[in-house]
């Protein structure tokens, strides 16, 4: 396969899964704004959501003060911003198009569709009526791009690098999700209660954000089916990073990279293969104890290092 | 403009070939055919069968436009469409001939049949060419040929062929994306005709080119297509044609030269490339050899050609037989290479290099078609009787000051075809282009080709550039 060919794919994806993520992120950020919380909690849930992806100073720059609505807006179909929903899509959709003939009729429709209807419901006014659907929108086209694409293609080197692509992103997007998320909870130093209403108030707080982790990464279901237990930030931090059956997963996104990353090996490939090889034994063999004494920050920025520099290598050794 | 041909209607007759049409147009309930249309936008918008359109500006799909898309199919009775094939398999042969001898041995020069200089001072005439041997001496494995119908004083009508497009002709994608389309809008209509297919046509195209490889390849020859990249404005053609012919669509930056072979990079290394369909300019194939500041082409191209290490298709020099300077003689050119009579008549054409034939243009300008001899794309022409005051006095100052760079030709009544328009069906001018394809094996083609239809009435410009819309083409089986 070409060596921009396959470029193309692993952005394509690469995009679509970023789409995704955000959309998601978004979702339960405003399921939560619906519950019950002080002004502060709101729009530390808001700036959290732009630091997940580094937007803080574009949109200060561009807005100013943390507004719910504007941050919406703003993540959703901001044009300049590259990591907006409307500009993944379209980068997706503009690399699909460069290598539309390698992708069957319907991956490729799928992702053209995706983007005609994406604007016509931003031009629709969705966002402001129904932000929930919007979101859902999004996931579902995300559902189907993935369905389409192991349905219809061959399997063959061009699956590869799509699959690379987008583990590659989204062990990235969880990782971020949870720096920021723990952060935000485990990593303040909490105030001692008062009184009894005021723990069972903080406890209230920590399930509902606990929660809402793992609704963003479909896993709260999956969090009582692996653990049958009530839900407690180190178990959360287990499923996310270490359980290899959770697709969602460190664990499991660097499975299917190394995967993938077999199949496609060439000539200058070895020195690449052997450091995504070394990224999933660790996740393999690690204890989740181990990483949170550590320091889960110190460990998530180490992974997402590690994560950007596979990317530069799987470019250098593959797209170029 | 006189008498004019309609390819449906003759009076209040409707011609033999579109009594079937017409039975099932009328069966059709109201709102029906409106219907049609949208839901054929639709489908066009999201197989994202688009073209750009130079000059604009906006980003985003603001420059991908639809080529409109008419319900309407243009029909070609068997008979007519036998004559239309001979005549083009004559045209295209004689115009290889022609072009292998410009580049050898000058045979037509030599003979006066066409002025040498013409040939030799024309800027579509490469040098570096001369004495270059090409696979099966064909040079324009892919021709598009615009032939058009006009009617007569007796109210029959003629085929001309009013332009050779023998280096990167595009369209044959939506020739046969809209033959997909009807097929999906109106399945029962294929069931009430004999329509022959089209939708061979990539296997034929592979066929051609695989057979124009270079001699004693050890494997099966790899073929790829070469873009100018995803903002050209027949990216889609591009890319649809490599996939149905399930080759490689290759840019200049995928290609590299080494010891004069070409390869293209692969996630395995570079990989050898046989035979490139290149859908680029010759100016823009070799930065080395043609425009140096080209960043589409490939550096050392031209010479790996040369060497015979790799194939182009088109051959690099093709432009000199399409030329408009050139049109005039391509009767002449039959008759010299293979002594037959031409089957397909050119439209009369003042060479405004004469200078009578200049003083009759500059009298009569006001009733005359006046081309750009180097002009493509409908760019750069004068359509007499639709230009106004200030356009005709332009071309006329033109005219004068470089009257070797113009043809003229008669305002021919281009034949019509019912079209859907804004204020419901009418007849609107149209045109045909066949493609045709020569490769070792011969010269084949599929029946019919690509109607182009002008969409803004009593227009005879039917460019897509222009506001030119689409038909199918449909070909009768007997």
């Amino acid at each position: 396969m070409l060596s921009r060919t396959a470029d193309h794919l692993f952005w394509q994806s690469r995009y679509m899964e970023r789409a995704e993520n955000t959309a998601r992120l978004l979702d339960v950020n405003y399921q939560a704004s619906l519950l019950p919380q002080s002004p502060e909690v709101a729009l530390a849930g808001w700036r959290s959501l732009l630091s997940i992806y580094e937007l803080l100073p574009a949109y200060t720059a561009r807005h100013g003060e943390i507004d719910a609505r504007r941050v919406q807006e703003f993540i959703v179909g901001d044009e300049m911003s590259p990591s907006s929903i409307l500009s993944c899509l379209r980068a997706a959709r503009e690399n699909a198009r460069a290598v539309r003939g390698t992708l069957t009729t319907e991956v490729w429709e799928t992702t053209n569709q995706t983007w005609i209807e994406f604007r016509q419901q931003l031009k629709s006014g969705l966002l402001a009526r129904d932000p929930a659907a919007l979101f859902e929108w999004v996931k579902l086209r995300a559902h189907l791009a993935r369905g389409v694409t192991l349905g219809t293609m061959l399997q063959d080197e061009a699956v590869d690098f799509l699959r690379i692509g987008s583990y590659l992103e989204r062990a990235d997007n969880t990782a971020r999700m949870l720096d920021v998320k723990f952060h935000a909870v485990v990593g303040e130093p909490r105030e001692p209660s008062e009184d009894e209403a005021g723990a069972s108030r903080n406890a209230a707080a920590e399930f509902y954000h606990w929660s809402s982790v793992l609704r963003s990464v479909s896993g709260f279901e999956v969090y009582r089916k692996a653990y049958s237990n009530v839900i407690v930030p180190e178990k959360v931090a287990q499923l996310l990073i270490l359980n290899g059956a959770m697709p969602r997963s460190l664990a499991h996104c660097m499975g299917r990279v190394l995967h993938s990353l077999r199949r496609v090996a060439n000539a200058q490939s070895e020195e690449t293969l052997r450091l995504a090889g070394k990224l999933k034994a660790e996740l393999d063999y690690a204890h989740i104890d181990e990483i949170l004494a550590t320091g889960l920050h110190a460990y998530l920025t180490q992974f997402l290092k590690r994560v950007g520099d596979l990317g530069s290598d799987i470019s250098r050794d593959f797209l170029t | 403009m006189g008498i004019m041909f309609d390819e449906m209607r003759a009076g209040d007759r409707t011609r033999a070939h579109y009594q079937g049409y017409e039975r099932w147009l009328a069966d059709q309930p109201p709102g029906q055919m409106q219907a049609r249309r949208e839901e054929a936008e639709v489908i066009f918008r999201r197989v994202g069968i688009t073209f750009a359109v130079y000059g604009d500006k906006d980003s985003g799909e603001g420059t991908e436009r639809l080529i409109p898309f008419d319900l309407i199919p243009r029909v070609i009775p068997a008979h007519e469409w036998r004559e239309l094939e001979a005549g083009l398999r004559q045209r295209v042969t004689a115009l290889n001939r022609f072009l292998h001898d410009v580049y050898h041995e000058q045979e037509i020069l030599k003979a006066g049949i066409v002025p040498a200089e013409q040939v030799l001072e024309n800027a579509q005439f490469r040098p570096e060419m001369m004495g270059v041997n090409v696979p099966g001496q064909i040079y324009s494995s892919i021709a598009g040929i615009d032939i058009v119908r006009a009617a007569n004083p007796d109210g029959s009508a003629s085929y001309y062929v009013l332009e050779d497009n023998m280096r990167v002709p595009s369209g044959v994608s939506y020739m046969l994306e809209n033959r997909k389309m009807m097929m999906r809008l109106f399945p029962d209509l294929f069931a009430l005709h004999r329509i022959a297919p089209v939708a061979h046509y990539p296997d034929l195209l592979l066929e051609t080119l695989r057979s124009l490889a270079p001699q004693g390849l050890a494997s099966e020859p790899t073929v790829v297509v070469l873009t100018p990249g995803m903002y050209n404005s027949a990216y889609f053609e591009h890319a649809f044609l490599a996939q149905q012919m399930g080759v490689e669509l290759v840019e200049g930056k995928d290609l590299v030269v080494k010891d004069r072979f070409v390869y293209m990079r692969t996630t395995h290394g570079p990989k050898r490339v046989d035979v490139i369909y290149r859908r680029i300019d010759d100016d823009f194939l070799d930065p080395l050899v043609f425009r140096a500041d080209s960043q589409l082409g490939c550096a050392g191209l031209v010479d790996a050609y040369k060497a015979g290490n790799v194939t182009l298709s088109n051959a690099v020099g093709t432009g000199i037989a399409d030329d408009k300077s050139i049109y005039p003689y391509v009767p002449e050119m039959i008759e010299f290479y293979l002594g037959e009579k031409p089957i397909l008549h050119n439209v009369p054409t003042w060479q405004c290099r004469k200078p009578e034939a200049l003083a009759h243009v500059l009298a009569n300008l006001k009733d005359l078609v006046v081309k750009e001899v180097h002009g493509a794309g409908g760019y750069g022409m004068l359509v007499g009787p639709a230009a106004t005051k200030a356009e005709v006095e332009e071309f006329r100052n033109a005219l004068v000051a470089r009257p070797d760079n113009y043809i003229a030709q008669p305002t021919l009544s281009l034949s019509t075809c019912p079209t859907y328009v804004e204020s419901g069906i009418a007849p609107r001018h149209i045109d045909l282009r066949p493609f045709v394809l020569s490769g070792t094996q011969g010269v084949q083609m599929v029946p019919g080709g690509l109607t182009r239809v002008a969409l803004k009435q009593g227009s005879l410009v039917v460019n897509s550039s222009q506001g030119g819309g689409t038909k199918d083409t449909w070909v009768l089986e007997n």
